[in-house]
């Protein structure tokens, strides 16, 4: 079966740190940075990217829209 | 096979989901967290499905998203508080073609605006309306609003509404409903992916209604207010789970015309 690996860049800049889409995801990939953006907010990174599934739910909760998410089929 | 790396993914072929065109580059005005952003993102995107970005105008309201007209790339006309729906009642009645929006928070619609958002609903106006319901007036400082809920506190009831004094909290989407110039309402929630979803193909819905000339579509979106309610951005989604949603139960009251027998 075709394994899917997915991956999201966060405009670290943009992001407010509210932690919305770290309990949105199925797959426990993000958290929220040590290190603050110039905001002085803990943004969101992936911290266990070999989990990613690329299933969106970070990016269509994210109220400030700063996820994109990227999505293949790995055979 | 070799191992594949975060490079070989973050392509542009391999893109499935990235914020809206139709959002403009300006920094959203919200808090941290607040469910007025995902609605915006939600908006956007439908109307970018739709490709009706040149054929829509919208109305902001007073309240937090006065600004609206700066982070959506649409036609937007501000309205004075809680006159959103008369203003859109006007802009559709010149220009029928167009797909007519308001967006408004509950201190706008359901305590200053209540005359105008019952008369246009009343009256069957061809229009859509976005209703941000964080139970607060978020923008002036956390003050009670009419859908407060009871012992919520506030700043102006520091020890909870009480209802004895301070009166009930307004269901003012199920008033809506009953009356014959609605013909879609429904209430929904930002705060998960599976919400958002849902939220997202209603306000398709909503949308896609103007075509059919049928009168009002109503969309309840029960959201947070962060600041207002002094809890930070997910343990607020979780006293709005906890707490709005038993008084404001999600789903649809009204569909094409007929009211949903729950
Ligand atoms: C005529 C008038 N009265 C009062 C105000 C003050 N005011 C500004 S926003 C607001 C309430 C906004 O609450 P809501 O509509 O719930 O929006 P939110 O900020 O919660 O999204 C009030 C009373 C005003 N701007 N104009
Ligand atoms: S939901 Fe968006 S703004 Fe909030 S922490 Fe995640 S990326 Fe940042
Ligand atoms: S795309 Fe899905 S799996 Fe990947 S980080 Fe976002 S929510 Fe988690
Ligand atoms: S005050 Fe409340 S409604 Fe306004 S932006 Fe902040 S969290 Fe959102
Ligand atoms: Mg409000």
């Amino acid at each position: 079966m075709a394994k899917i690996r997915g991956a999201v860049v966060v405009d670290v800049e943009a992001c407010k740190g509210c932690s919305v889409c770290v309990v949105a995801c199925p797959s426990q990939v993000l958290d929220l940075a040590k290190e603050v953006n110039g905001k002085g907010y803990n943004y969101s990174y992936m911290k266990n990217p070999e989990a990613c599934i690329g299933c969106e739910n970070c990016a269509i909760v994210c109220p400030d829209g700063v996820i994109t998410v990227y999505k293949v089929k790995v055979a | 096979m070799a191992e594949i790396t975060l490079k070989d993914i973050i392509k542009e072929e391999n893109l499935v989901y990235k914020r809206s065109k139709i959002m403009t580059n300006k920094t959203l005005s919200y808090c941290p967290g607040c469910g007025h952003g995902t609605a915006h993102q939600i908006i956007a995107h439908t109307i970018q499905d739709m490709g009706i970005q040149e054929q829509t105008i919208g109305v902001s309201p007073v309240g937090c998203s006065v600004l609206m007209y700066d982070f959506l790339d649409l036609d937007i006309q501000q309205a004075a508080h809680g006159r959103a729906p008369a203003v859109a009642t006007a802009i559709k009645r010149l220009m029928p073609d167009k797909f007519v929006f308001t967006y408004q928070g509950d201190g706008d619609l359901a305590a200053i605006g209540t005359a105008e958002t019952i008369h246009a609903c009343n009256r069957g106006e061809n229009i859509t309306i976005v209703f941000i319901n964080n139970g607060i007036y978020g923008m002036t400082g956390g003050q009670m609003a009419p859908t407060t809920l009871a012992g919520m506190p506030t700043s102006t009831s520091p020890y909870g509404r009480d209802t004895s004094m301070m009166g009930n909290p307004l269901k003012i989407t199920e008033l809506l409903a009953m009356l014959p110039g609605t013909y879609y309402v429904t209430r929904q929630a930002v705060h998960t992916p599976r919400a958002v979803r849902q939220t997202k193909k209603a306000i398709r819905k909503a949308f896609e209604n103007q075509k059919l000339n049928r009168g009002v579509s109503f969309v309840e979106i029960v959201s947070n207010c962060n600041s207002g309610w002094k809890l930070p951005p997910v343990k607020a989604n979780e006293w709005m789970v906890e707490n709005m949603f038993p008084f404001y139960p999600l789903g649809d009251m009204k569909v094409d015309g007929e009211l949903v027998n729950k």
